[in-house]
C-alpha cells in the first residue's frame, strides 16, 4: 500500500505498524505526568493535585485490590468458572484515577473493561462477575450507583452519556457525565457523533479514552494517523494525554475535565496513554500479533510499582501498611472465588422478565408454555 | 476425487484462499482478520500469503466496512466483508438496507454489487450478550439481498465461492457452533447451485426444515426418533432468501406434517413465511397446521440460560409430537 501522507502541521505521527516495536511513549511534552515510572512526584505547569496522605495510601489500595480481583477472574475463567473475562491488567491506574475523580451524583458509561472504575464506585466484584459468569447482564444497580450497565457494542456508550449530559444540563445539576472509550472505538461513527453532539450543545460530558495501544489485535495506526488526544481540537473542545500508568495525573486531569464541565465549559477528550498487558480477552493469544519484548518495556512503566515506590520512599505508607493492603488483596480474592463459585444460576423463567415495563399478553402466555413444557419433564412424560 | 476431511471453519479458510486465488479482484475486509486471522481464525494465513492489501485489517467501524466494500464494488471488485460476531452487524445495518441492497436497482444494473457478508451467527457458545444473534430475517426481509446459512464443510467450502462468484450481495451465515465440526470435502465437484435446497435425510412421517445450526440438531431429532418407530424428512434449507421450497413441497406432500426449525425468535422469524408458503401450496396434504420451533420473544438470554432457550433435540421432537397428534 502506498505511503500515507503526513498531515501537515501534526508533527508526531503514531509508531507504524506492527512488530516495528513496542508503541513508546514518546518524548511528548504534552503528556501529563505528575509521577514518573520511578515514583518520584513531578510538577506539571497546568495540573496540579492536591491529595492528602490518606487519600495515597487509599489509591494505593484500590490499585492492588482492583489488579488482585483480575488476576482471580482470569484464573477462575482458566478454571471454567466463567465463560470469558477481560482484563484490566495494566490499565488499573487509568481507572481508578477516572472514577476516583467522580462524585455522586455524577454518571460514569463504561465498556465491558471498566472493572477498576465499577469498585471506585462501590460495585460489588461479584455483580461485575456474575455478569462475565453468564448468570445476568451485570448485577448492578446503574441509577444507584452511578455506574451504567457494561456495553459491548464498541463505542455506543458515549452517544449515551452525551445525552445523559445533555439531561444534566438541562436540570441545571452540578453533574457530568463521564464515557470510556478504547482506542480501537474511535473509529466508530457513533463515537464521531457523540463528540459532535457534545460540542454543539457544551454538553457536560468528559470522553476518557484509555488508549492501551490495541484493538484486539489491530494497533493504533490502523484507526488514527494522529495521536488521539488531538481529534477533540477539530471538534471544537479541548484534548489532552495524560500518561495513564500514572494514577496521580489521571486523577488530576479527570477532575479538571470534570470541573470544568460542570461550571458549563463543556465536554473535554482524555487520552489515557496506557497498555494492555494481557490478552484482549481470555479467548485472545496475543502472541499471534504483538512481540513479549513490547510487554517487557511496558512492564518497567508498571502502574501500580511506582505508587509503592513512592510511598515507601515518602514514608507515607510503612511495611505494616503495604503488608495490611496484601492481605486485604487475599481476602477479596478468597471472597470472589467463593462467591463466584456459589453463584446460583438463573430460573429459566428469568429469560421472559424483564423483558417489558409492561408484560404482553403473547410474551406471558410464552412463558406460562415455557413453564408447561419443562414440567412435563419432572413428570417423566419424555 | 481428491477430498480431504475438514472441519467447517477450515473448509471456509480454504474456500476463501480458492476464491481468492480465482480472481484477483476478491478483496477480504474485516475487523482482526489480517494478522490475527480473524477471532475464529477464518482467514488465517491468507494475509500472510495474498498480502495486506488483499487481506485488510479495517478501522473498528462496520458501517466503514461496507460503505467503503460499496465503492470498492463500483471499481470492480468483489469485497468480502467478515462481522466479528452477528451482533455487531448493526452499525452497518443502514449501509446494507439502504445502500448495498438498493443500488442496483436504482442503477437499473448499471453498478452491481457482488458484496458478500460473512457473518458468524447463533448462539450455543456461552458467549455474553450480542455474540450469539440470529438476525438473518432482518435481512432477509430486505429486497437486493440474498441470504445463505450453511450447515456443514461441504457447503462452506463451496458456498463461499459460489457466493464470491455470484453477481449480487450476498449475506452468508456461518453457524459458529460448528466451525469445528468435521466431513470429507470434495475439492474437486461442488455439491450442486448455491440457492438450491436439500433432504438430507429420507422420512415419511413428518418433514423437518432446518438451515445452518440447526440441521444438525434436526438430525439428531431424526435419529431419536427413529429409535421411536417414527421416520422424519429432514430438509437443509441452505438458502433462506431466495427461498428454494421445491423439494419441500414434495415432501409435505408425502407427509403431510411439517415443522420448521431456527435459533431466531419465532415471531415473524422465516418460519412465519415458510409456513405461509407451504400452507398455501400443499394445503390439502397437510394432516396439521405447519409448527415453528426457534427460540423465544425475548432478548438472547445470559449464557446459563441458553440451553433453556435454543431449540434442541427435545423441542424438535416435542414439535414433532404435537404434529403427529393432529
Ligand atoms: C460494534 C462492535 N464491533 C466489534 C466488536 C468486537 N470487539 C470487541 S472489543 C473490540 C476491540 C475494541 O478495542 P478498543 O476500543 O481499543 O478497546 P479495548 O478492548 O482495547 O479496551 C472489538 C473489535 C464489538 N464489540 N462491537
Ligand atoms: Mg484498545
Amino acid at each position: 500500500m502506498t505511503a500515507v501522507r503526513q498531515p501537515e502541521g501534526v508533527g508526531e505521527v503514531v509508531d507504524p505498524i506492527p512488530g516495528a516495536g513496542a508503541p513508546h511513549l514518546p518524548e511528548q511534552p504534552d503528556l501529563v505526568q505528575l509521577l514518573t515510572p520511578e515514583g518520584e512526584r513531578v510538577d506539571h505547569p497546568d495540573y496540579s493535585l492536591d491529595v492528602s496522605d490518606q487519600e495515597l495510601r487509599d489509591i494505593y489500595r484500590d490499585l492492588v485490590l482492583v489488579r488482585r480481583w483480575d488476576v482471580e477472574a482470569t484464573a477462575l475463567q482458566r478454571q471454567g468458572e466463567l465463560g470469558i473475562w477481560a482484563s484490566l491488567l495494566g490499565q488499573e491506574a487509568a481507572q481508578v484515577g477516572a472514577g476516583r475523580a467522580l462524585r455522586a451524583g455524577d454518571m460514569a458509561f463504561p465498556t465491558y473493561r471498566e472493572h477498576g472504575v465499577a469498585w471506585t464506585r462501590g460495585i460489588d466484584p461479584l455483580h461485575v462477575m456474575s455478569l462475565f459468569r453468564g448468570v445476568d447482564y451485570g448485577a448492578w444497580d446503574p441509577v444507584a450507583t452511578g455506574f451504567n450497565l457494561y456495553t459491548i457494542v464498541i463505542g455506543s456508550q458515549c452517544l449515551h452519556a452525551t445525552g445523559y449530559a445533555m439531561g444534566l444540563q438541562r436540570d441545571g445539576g452540578e453533574h457530568a457525565a463521564l464515557a470510556f472509550l478504547g482506542d480501537g472505538a474511535t473509529s466508530q461513527g457513533e463515537v464521531n457523533e457523540a463528540m459532535i453532539w457534545a460540542a454543539s450543545f457544551g454538553a457536560p460530558v468528559v470522553f476518557f479514552c484509555q488508549n492501551n495501544q490495541y484493538a484486539i489485535s489491530v494497533p493504533l495506526e490502523r484507526q488514527s494517523r494522529v495521536p488521539l488526544y488531538r481529534r477533540a481540537a477539530g471538534f471544537g473542545f479541548p484534548g489532552v494525554r495524560v500518561d495513564g500508568n500514572d494514577v496521580l495525573a489521571v486523577l488530576a486531569v479527570t477532575r479538571a475535565a470534570l470541573a470544568a464541565a460542570r461550571e458549563g465549559q463543556g465536554p473535554t477528550f482524555i487520552e489515557a496513554f496506557t497498555y494492555r498487558m494481557g490478552a484482549h480477552t481470555t479467548s485472545d493469544d496475543p502472541t499471534r500479533y504483538r512481540l513479549a519484548s513490547e510487554l517487557e518495556e511496558w512492564k518497567l512503566r508498571d502502574p501500580i510499582a511506582r505508587v509503592k515506590a513512592y510511598l515507601a520512599r515518602s514514608g507515607i505508607a510503612d511495611h505494616d501498611y503495604l503488608a495490611s493492603v496484601e492481605a486485604e488483596a487475599d481476602e477479596l480474592a478468597g471472597r470472589i472465588r467463593s462467591g463466584t463459585l456459589e453463584m446460583p444460576d438463573p430460573p429459566g423463567t428469568a429469560i421472559f422478565d424483564s423483558v417489558y415495563a409492561e408484560q404482553t399478553s403473547e410474551l406471558a402466555a410464552q412463558r406460562e408454555e415455557f413453564v408447561a413444557y419443562h414440567a412435563s419433564f419432572e413428570g417423566g412424560e419424555h | 476425487m481428491t477430498s480431504q476431511t475438514l472441519t467447517l471453519g477450515k473448509a471456509l479458510n480454504l474456500g476463501l484462499r480458492r476464491a481468492m486465488e480465482d480472481d484477483a479482484k476478491v478483496v477480504l475486509m474485516g475487523e482482526d482478520i489480517g494478522r490475527l486471522g480473524g477471532v475464529f481464525r477464518i482467514t488465517d494465513g491468507l494475509q500472510k500469503d495474498f498480502g495486506d492489501d488483499r487481506v485488510v485489517d479495517t478501522p473498528l467501524a462496520e458501517a466503514g466496512i461496507l460503505g467503503t466494500a460499496v465503492g470498492l464494488a463500483m471499481r470492480g471488485y468483489r469485497p468480502v466483508c467478515e462481522i466479528q460476531f452477528d451482533g455487531f452487524v448493526f452499525p452497518a445495518y443502514n449501509q446494507i438496507v439502504t445502500q448495498v441492497a438498493k443500488i442496483h436497482a436504482r442503477s437499473r444494473g448499471r453498478l452491481p454489487m457482488p458484496i458478500v457478508i460473512r457473518i458468524p451467527f447463533g448462539g450455543g457458545i456461552g458467549a455474553v450478550e450480542h455474540h450469539s444473534e440470529s438476525p438473518e430475517a432482518y435481512f432477509a426481509h430486505t429486497a437486493g439481498l440474498k441470504v445463505v446459512a450453511v450447515s456443514n464443510p461441504v457447503d462452506a467450502y463451496w458456498g463461499i465461492q459460489q457466493a464470491i462468484a455470484h453477481p449480487d450481495p450476498i449475506v452468508f451465515l456461518e453457524p459458529k457452533r460448528r466451525y469445528w465440526e468435521k466431513a470429507e470435502v470434495d475439492v474437486d465437484a461442488a455439491p450442486g447451485p448455491l440457492f438450491s435446497s436439500r433432504v438430507v435425510r429420507g422420512g415419511d412421517d413428518v418433514t423437518v426444515l432446518a438451515y445452518g445450526p440447526m440441521v444438525k440438531t434436526a438430525l439428531q431429532a431424526a435419529d431419536a426418533a427413529a429409535e421411536e418407530g417414527r421416520s422424519l424428512e429432514v430438509v437443509d434449507l441452505r438458502t433462506v432468501s431466495p427461498l428454494d421450497l421445491g423439494p419441500v413441497f414434495e415432501s409435505v406432500r408425502r407427509t403431510g406434517r411439517c415443522v420448521v426449525v431456527h435459533e431466531a425468535p419465532v415471531t415473524l422469524g422465516l418460519g412465519a413465511e415458510i409456513a405461509a408458503r407451504v400452507t398455501e401450496t400443499c394445503f390439502h396434504s397437510l394432516e396439521a397446521p405447519v409448527l415453528r420451533v426457534g427460540g423465544y420473544d425475548t432478548p438472547y438470554p445470559p449464557s446459563k440460560l441458553e440451553e433453556e432457550y435454543l431449540p434442541d433435540l427435545d423441542r424438535v421432537l416435542d414439535a414433532v409430537d404435537r404434529a403427529m397428534a393432529f
